[in-house]
């Protein structure tokens, strides 16, 4: 499913095109999702991934199938890369049976088996000790393989975020933390929560290797990812890459954003890594603007395809709402 | 039948070199269980004998290492996590409660987490009001997860085993005050049931409903009891969720009384939901309104003679039987 | 108007950033709203050209209220069928126990029924299971009073209970008697003196010296007074002395004289007169019928000379005399016609045995032989 970057020139540009595809289904998919939020079609919290796609794609390059993935709430994108397919989460946001949860869970809580994703977590660092314990449960198996951890910088300020990396340093577990920092928790900005500002020091502090990254590159992004994962994979315990990025749009729908200036919004949008990206794709002459449109147009028809999957779903039936609470165990 | 003289302690420590010698996916994670050889002495040796990859000292974390338990059982493993005691397992409730007990919801089926967290509980040793708690009951209210408390030698050499091969995490509550208890189990001890109760004294004139700490003291009242004529039966619950509901109707179906007696703060607790059930499932078979001997509701003081007010006691439980049985025309 | 949340029920247009006539394209901001967190922008999904602008800015709409029209390319997609309302459906808790046999009858309802009066047995419930309610109660008293019992159906019933009273006394109390013949020269002989002294009104009848020495003797052996409860003894620190009473149509009621012991001979026959009477129009205290520590049954007047009886349960001991009647008796060695009364006690031998009960009789005797002390 997902190939890292390999020398030939030519294959190159079709990476970079793939990685412009699964940056633009992101896009998409959250626009729709923003549409269909104020028509009630999907309900709860809705947190939109726009401006930080290049994170999710460049980082999912590194990670092998029978690696894991722990995320946040705000998880669409990671799960998109990931590999769950668009049909399957639109579903489980409509709250439908054939959503990746079985509808359960809605927005915040997308969880694959098949692709080794374990959620979506609506309390912030909720997920960092679960990742801790993924990857202790790999070391202890004498498994080769890496967990990745997503959690955005508010996520330091949580005493767990000291517990998970601490306990991953000192027992060496091969913890993948990727911090997507996009300056703002919600409506606190960076600068007014953390003493320390910049966040990969801190993981510096506990023995940890750790780098900041340009989150708007979704280059940038595969290319450190790839050497965290490397390192990670060859045993040399956790590693902690904080992905500088932003997201265009509020925290959650209903935010009028009062803590952040639009003019602020304005200028990282002139850094919206697929719109840097396809430019410079256009220039170099790997995509004219009829691929390119036609590019626009097949993604586009994947979310709207996912849209009617969805809208065709089926309800679970009322009568089973005590099930899941408690393993069912198979008839002998 | 081979028995052997053992301690409660030694018996939980038996079955947890049980479990790790039998099954490669078991360990055991919490603080100073490796070194310290356990807070209350329960895994001493265990480093020594099983080696450090399966007995593991945590750093003071209780939410990474109870998070990370939830993890490891998801990727494979059967931990035994060890909270030194209730009184520290509030630093982890989100991972309790919000992951533990609701990821195999969340995720329509897809993962579940079979993982057993064992704690000691319970007051008595004048350690004051931070270090007292009895917090079964109020684990007991969430959906998702499994409270036992067991009491007796056998439930405490044998529930550990059925928990570990729950697909569901299993949070088993050891009264710190029954560590020293001592007495006999057959040799061949093994695993037992962890979803019924046990009538432990059979009787007609009323039901004594308990569990974990105040088993002995309740047995200690029925003995009283008798010497006055009243005939109590006394029914241990060993898990508090799910409840034996079926084997409390019966009890009180056949005594028509009952008295719950539950370490737990008196309001809210899970006599509260007892006394309910019975209303619910044997109101015609009541003879009298249901009472309870709990806690008492103040932080628990340290000095004797208040800690002592504040708990559960035998006396207490006598007195209260006497007021529901006696005055008969 | 967008929904931007479960908790936003309605917007209020602050300002629009079109007009009719204007091209927007998709993801264009085309309006402020005000909410309860702040100003908002407004974007369209809809590509194309603004035909009509709908709510005027300062209007307060709720969500999904139109704003605006935007004539586009294409039709919109059919809306999909309203997703059906589910019922939830609670899930059961556990079945309640159902012993048959046991009358399933709430609390409330027993209670209400003793303050009426109303018989449980028989009453078909109307509640959950069958079982009996405040208001099948109510219904009951309610009929009840609509149809009142006959006298017949009234003795039925006291025969009845008199029966299964009987009944459960030989059954469980192990019965022993002893009798004594009484020399009754002295009181009868006081006793006429007495009366001759009073007016008619306030003669004394020779039953309450009986009853009054029962009460006195009875202090000398408590252990005949009061009852025997769930496997002990109960003694009574009061004596409450029960008159068997029999009633016309059958019938027999035996009401306390309370603190026999301490009262006059007038009291106690005041007292007896009352009883009587009340007994016979059936308007005795529930307390009456209940209290008296230990029984006397006296069927002097029905010609019977020796009476063996049953113990009224719960107590402990019954009193029997027959009548006084005139028969030979050796005095000093010669045989003379002395007035004799046979005085029997019935006892729980549980309770009491041979040689108290005969010191009882004993000390009845002897105080029958000082009337005046009495």
């Amino acid at each position: 499913m997902t190939l890292s970057a390999v020398a030939s020139s030519t294959s190159q540009t079709e990476h970079e095109v793939k990685l412009l595809r699964e940056m633009l289904l992101i896009r998409y998919f959250e626009e729709k999702s923003a549409e269909l939020y104020t028509q009630e079609k999907i309900r709860g919290f809705l947190h939109l991934y726009i401006g930080e796609e290049a994170v999710a794609v460049g980082a999912m390059q590194s990670l092998r199938p029978e690696d894991a993935v722990v995320s946040t709430y705000r998880e669409h994108g990671h799960a998109l890369a990931r590999g769950l397919s668009a049909d399957s989460i639109m579903a489980e946001m409509y709250g439908k049976l054939e959503g990746c949860s079985r509808g359960r869970g809605g927005s915040m809580h997308l969880f694959d088996a098949r692709t080794r994703f374990y959620g979506g977590n609506a309390i912030v660092g909720g997920g960092l000790p679960l990742a801790v314990g993924l990857a202790l449960a790999d070391k202890m198996q004498a498994r080769n393989q890496v967990t990745a951890c997503f959690f955005g910088e508010g996520a330091v300020a949580e005493g767990e975020f000291h517990e998970s990396i601490n306990l991953a340093a000192l027992w060496q577990l091969p913890v993948l933390f990727l911090c997507e920092n996009n300056l703002y928790a919600m409506g606190t900005a960076l600068a007014r929560s953390e003493s320390q500002t910049d966040i990969h020091l801190k993981a510096a502090s506990y023995q940890v290797p750790s780098e900041a990254v340009d989150g708007m590159n979704v280059l940038a992004v595969e290319e450190a990812t790839q050497r965290a994962a490397a390192a990670v994979r060859a045993g040399e315990g956790p590693y902690f890459l904080e992905l500088r990025t932003y997201r265009f749009r509020a925290h959650s729908m209903f935010d009028p954003q009062l803590y952040r200036d639009k003019a602020e919004v304005e200028e990282w949008k002139k850094r919206c890594p697929i719109a840097t990206l396809s430019q410079r794709l256009r220039q170099e002459g790997v995509l004219t603007d009829e691929s390119l449109t036609r590019l626009e147009a097949e993604v586009w028809a994947e979310v709207d395809a996912s849209v009617a999957f969805a809208e065709a779903g089926t309800w679970e039936p009322v009568e089973e709402l005590t099930r899941f609470v408690y393993s069912e165990r198979l008839a002998p | 039948m081979n028995t052997i003289k053992t301690t409660y302690r030694e018996a939980v420590r038996e079955a947890i070199r049980e479990a790790i010698r039998q099954d490669s996916r078991v360990f055991l994670m919490g603080e100073d269980v490796g070194r310290y050889g356990g807070c209350f002495a329960v895994s001493k040796g265990l480093l020594d004998e099983l080696g450090p990859e399966r007995i593991r000292d945590t750093p003071l974390s209780e939410s990474a290492f109870v998070g990370a338990g939830i993890g490891a059982a998801m990727g494979g493993m059967r931990p035994i996590v060890e909270i030194m005691t209730v009184n520290f397992s509030l630093l982890a409730l989100d991972q309790i409660l919000n992951n533990a007990a609701t990821i195999l919801h969340m995720s329509g089926g897809q993962f579940n987490i079979p993982l057993v967290i064992r704690m000691a509980t319970g007051g008595g040793r004048q350690l004051a009001a931070q270090h007292s708690h009895s917090l079964e009951g109020w684990y007991a209210h969430i959906p998702g997860i499994k409270v036992l408390a067991p009491a007796t030698l056998e439930d405490a050499r044998g529930m550990l085993w059925t928990a570990l091969e729950d697909p569901d995490p299993v949070l088993i509550f050891e009264n710190a005050l029954l560590y020293n208890l001592e007495g006999e189990l057959p040799a061949d001890a093994g695993p037992v049931g962890i979803d019924k109760a046990k009538v432990l004294r059979s009787g007609t004139d009323v039901s004594l409903i308990t569990y974990g700490g105040s088993l002995y003291k309740t047995l200690d009242a029925a003995e009283r009891l008798a010497g006055e004529g009243i005939s109590a039966e006394v029914l241990d619950l060993r898990t508090l969720r799910p409840l034996d509901t079926p084997a409390i109707l019966a009890s009180v179906a056949k005594t028509h009384r009952a008295v719950i007696v539950d370490e737990g703060w008196r309001s809210g607790s899970i006599s509260a939901e007892i006394s309910t059930r019975l209303m619910e499932g044997a109101f015609y078979e009541l003879d009298a309104p249901v009472a309870r001997v709990c806690s008492a509701e103040v932080p628990m003081p340290y000095p004797k003679h208040l800690e002592q007010a504040a708990l559960p006691q035998a006396e207490t439980i006598v007195q209260t039987v006497r007021q529901l049985v006696g005055g008969h025309g | 108007m967008p929904s931007l949340g479960s908790d936003m029920e309605a917007g209020t247009l602050v300002e629009w950033l079109i007009k009719p006539g204007d091209i927007v394209k998709r993801g264009d901001i085309v309006a402020v709203v005000e909410t309860q967190k702040g100003a908002i922008d407004v974007e369209t999904f809809e590509a194309g050209v603004v035909e009509q602008i709908l709510v005027p800015v300062g209007e307060k709409v709720p969500v999904g209220a139109v704003l605006a029209l935007i004539r586009s390319e294409g039709e919109a997609a059919a809306a999909p069928p309203p997703a059906p309302v589910p019922v939830p459906e609670r899930p059961q808790p556990q079945a309640p126990i159902v012993t048959p046999g046991r009358a399933r009858i709430s609390p409330a309802a027993r209670k209400h029924a003793g303050e009426l009066g109303v018989d449980l047995a028989g009453l078909t419930g109307t509640g959950p299971g069958g079982a009996v309610t405040l208001d099948d109660v109510e219904r009951a008293a309610q009929s009840a009073k609509l149809k009142p019992p006959t006298a017949a159906e009234r003795h039925a019933a006291m025969r009845q209970a008199i029966g299964a009273a009987m009944a459960r006394s030989k059954r469980e109390i192990p019965h022993y008697y002893l009798g004594t013949t009484i020399d009754m020269s002295r009181a009868m002989a006081w006793l006429q003196t007495e009366n001759e002294r009073r007016p008619i009104t306030e003669r004394l009848l020779h039953a309450v010296l009986l009853l009054k020495a029962v009460a006195l003797a009875v202090r000398q052996v408590p252990e005949l007074n009061g009852f025997w409860i769930n496997g002990e003894s109960r003694p009574s620190q009061d004596v409450h002395v029960g008159m068997g009473i029999s009633l016309r149509g059958g019938g027999l009621v035996a009401p306390a004289l309370h603190q026999a012991d301490s009262r006059s001979l007038d009291e106690l026959m005041a007292g007896l007169r009352d009883l009587v009477q009340r007994a016979r129009t059936g308007s005795l205290r529930s307390s009456e019928l209940s209290d008296a520590t230990l029984t006397i049954t006296h069927l002097g007047e029905q010609g019977v000379d020796t009476v063996y009886g049953i113990i009224y349960p719960p107590r402990v001991a019954l009193v029997g005399f027959g009548r006084v009647l005139e028969r030979p008796w050796s005095v000093n060695g010669k045989i003379e016609s002395r007035p004799l009364l046979q005085a029997t006690l019935a006892a729980d031998h549980r309770a009491s045995n041979g040689h108290r009960g005969g010191l009882f009789l004993t000390a009845l005797d002897r105080l029958l032989q000082e009337p005046e002390k009495l």
